[in-house]
């Protein structure tokens, strides 16, 4: 049976100033699940996001977000996180979160309320008076999560939600996004760090370029590349090394290869019948890592990594 | 429709209560406050210095010879009488408009056919009887008509607040004025505070949840309520130190030809609309500028306009139904202030509410319009306008 979707997009097109940002994307994020879009700084992930909530308008595609042409007929059912935190300095923390429910159509009260209970859960019960200025730049940025999802929004879209939050905070946010899902939201993210996309992500959209390179699940996307095996024998030379397929490199102690359609086997029997003997045999299955260098490309990720390091 | 006046009534609730619990709002009170205190300390000490008190006075429309015979009449009475200053007046003088005058509570004419005295039933109370005795030892004293005691005749009028043309352009033209600063002043403060929404980075949240004319809307009238707040407290003050300190200026002021309480709320409906009117085009303006500096400078054509506007509507004041006048009527921007004057000076109630529906049309027009600029510049979105598309070509 075909799962509904949240998230339908098709041919998005934007340019700014004459320069294509976003050059025809497809997207179709399924209900009910955490998807990640990746992509380096530029790649058009955040233009996306933001023609997708109805932010801005694309110059060409269609767009279908909760079943309504019109992002911002379905505001009250979504979340925004924009990647440029924005909140009111001399507002109390309380008083933002309640807003910012307010903004996606919960009664002021109820917001409140319910601000006061997520301040809780995340340990800020005592900033909730305090204005935002006050508070350190982590214990804002979990205000302002908060306030993304203080209406309980079926769906829900972080743009770089991870930036500028240390180690501990980054798990916490990690739990947060898994609880949110759990409880039935869709949630779409975008990030440059792939590791919280493996851990995270049922499906992702790897942009890059304003187009998407790949649209798939974690699996398929480390699917396209083959197991590395690595092979440490003891006999180096010898008629075993004719069952080596063609792409195998030696460094001058081990056998690098990718794993051939037909299987390890016939390799291993070559090596017994020349009683080469094997001291090391290791087959592994490429990470997202792998899988986004082969999608997108050496450059794409070293941007990527470059902006890791920024953060 | 209705999502989009929820929506921007929660922007207007938050922009409203930063702003009026905010230290700058209580300096943006005290402000006008101050040139006040000041114009009151140092206008006490010049009248101290220079002006005699007003004193009720009773003119007399009368030949010069009558008059004198008037004051001889009072001498031989041995100024027994209190009663009010005497001022003489030419002959055929109408007694109605000498009652406009400041200080003129009572008028006495037709001395030697059948004396009559017009005036305040306070004034005629106080100086009635006196002045019957008066006149009447000084027509025995001149022989002038029969030697039965004379009657004065009175005429009370309800009031003698200045009623004519002149004091009612006068009244048009401050308030014409009043609302100049007043719009001037909270557009300034409109545009602030969009530049501080910009620089927050707010704006994208807001822009992700409600529609972009929400936003304009929201605080639009954020800063009306805002504005309101201040001119009640303002005017509050105003009246209370008038009252205390110089009551005679609130009764010198014309009446205005709807009336007093009609003018007020008009007043308020002007005000309201001429600050939508202009606060939408500098929101619009301002949504193309990212720095207070660069909005300084788009807004310095939109000022000259307004003062040009002013002139015009200002014009309108000599005569409301010229081609002039009509013009500044039609021309939203104008329209408020030419209304407001037209409402002091024309006692005809319909065209406030045609002009009031015609300025409320070009508010929600203006609304789109600038809300559109903004989503262009400062969301780009929306294609580009066909002119600045080739603009980019080339």
């Amino acid at each position: 049976m075909k799962q509904a979707l949240a998230i339908e997009a098709r041919g998005l097109v934007k340019t700014f100033d004459g320069a294509p940002a976003v050059s025809g994307i497809d997207l179709a994020v399924p209900t009910g699940m955490i998807y990640g879009v990746l992509g380096p700084n530029g790649a058009g992930k955040t233009t996306t996001l933001r023609m997708l909530l109805g932010i801005i308008d694309p110059d060409e595609g269609e767009r279908s977000v909760l079943g309504r042409a019109r992002p911002l007929e379905a505001a009250r059912e979504i979340g925004y996180l924009p990647e440029e935190r924005g909140l009111y300095p001399a507002m109390p923390a309380r008083e933002a979160i309640a807003f910012m429910g307010a903004l996606r159509g919960l009664p002021l009260a109820e917001g409140r309320r319910r601000a006061d209970i997520l301040l809780e859960q995340h340990g800020l019960a005592d900033a909730a008076r305090r204005p935002i200025r006050t508070l350190s730049k982590g214990m804002a940025q979990t205000v302002q999560i908060l306030g993304t999802i203080v209406h309980r929004p079926r769906l829900i879209v972080l743009d770089e939600p991870f930036s500028g939050l240390d180690a501990l905070n980054q798990g916490r946010l990690e739990g947060l996004i898994r609880a949110q899902a759990d409880a039935g939201a869709t949630i779409l993210f975008s990030t440059h760090v792939i590791a919280h996309a493996e851990r995270l992500c049922e499906r992702i959209a790897i942009i890059v370029g304003g187009r998407v390179r790949f649209e798939g699940s974690v699996a398929e996307a480390r699917g396209r590349l083959r197991p590395q095996v690595t092979l440490t024998t003891r006999v180096a030379d010898g008629d075993w090394r004719a069952a080596l397929p063609d792409d195998a490199q030696y460094d001058g102690h081990s056998w690098c290869f990718a794993l051939p359609e037909v299987g390890i086997e016939p390799l291993l029997e070559a090596i017994t019948r020349s009683r080469a003997g094997i001291e090391a045999l290791s087959i592994e299955r490429p990470g997202l890592h792998d899988a986004f260098v082969a999608i997108a490309g050496e450059d794409a990720m070293r941007a990527m990594d470059k902006e890791v390091e920024r953060a | 429709m209705m999502m989009t006046f929820r929506a921007a009534m929660v922007i207007a609730r938050r922009d409203y209560v930063a702003t009026v619990w905010s230290r700058a709002f209580l300096f943006f009170l005290l402000g006008p406050l101050f040139p006040i205190i000041f114009g009151m300390l140092f206008g006490a000490i010049g009248s101290r210095m220079g002006e005699k008190p007003e004193i009720p006075t009773i003119a007399v429309i009368a030949a010069p010879a009558e008059y004198q015979a008037l004051l001889a009449a009072h001498d031989r009475l041995g100024n027994a009488f209190p009663l009010a200053r005497l001022a003489a007046e030419a002959p055929g003088s109408n007694p109605d408009r000498l009652l406009d005058r400041p200080g003129i509570v009572a008028v006495l004419d037709q001395l030697s056919t059948s004396p009559r005295l017009t005036g305040t039933e306070a004034a005629i109370a106080a100086n009635g009887s006196a002045l019957r005795l008066i006149v009447d030892d000084m027509r025995r004293a001149e022989r002038l008509g029969s030697l039965e005691p004379t009657i004065l005749k009175t005429r009370p009028i309800a009031h003698h607040a200045p009623a004519t043309a002149d004091h009612r352009a006068d009244l048009a033209r401050g308030v014409q004025l009043l609302l100049l600063l007043l719009t001037m002043i909270l557009a300034g403060m409109l545009l602030s505070n969009l530049i501080e929404e910009k620089s927050s980075k707010v704006i994208e949240i807001l822009a992700a949840a409600v529609p972009v004319d929400a936003i304009f809307l929201g605080k639009l009238v954020a800063m009306l309520g805002m504005s309101l707040t201040g001119i009640t407290v303002w005017a509050t003050i105003a009246l209370t130190a008038t009252g205390i300190f110089a009551p005679y200026l609130l009764t010198a002021l014309a009446t205005p030809a709807v009336g007093w309480p009609v003018f007020i709320a008009l007043g308020i409906a002007y005000f309201i609309a001429c600050y939508l009117l202009l606060g939408a085009l500098f929101l619009g303006i301002g949504g193309q500028a990212a720095t207070v500096r660069e909005v300084q400078t788009l807004s310095m054509p939109v000022t000259m306009g307004q003062l040009i506007v002013f002139a015009l509507a200002a014009a309108s004041v000599e005569d409301p139904d010229n081609f002039v006048a009509r013009i500044a009527a039609i021309f939203p921007w104008s329209s408020p202030f030419t209304m407001i004057g037209r409402a002091a000076l024309r006692p005809e109630i319909w065209p406030h509410f045609i002009a009031l529906i015609w300025q409320g049309l070009w508010i929600t027009l203006i609304i789109r319009v600038s809300a559109g600029f903004f989503r262009r510049s400062v969301l780009k979105s929306g294609k580009p306008r066909r002119w600045f598309r080739r603009r980019a070509e080339t």
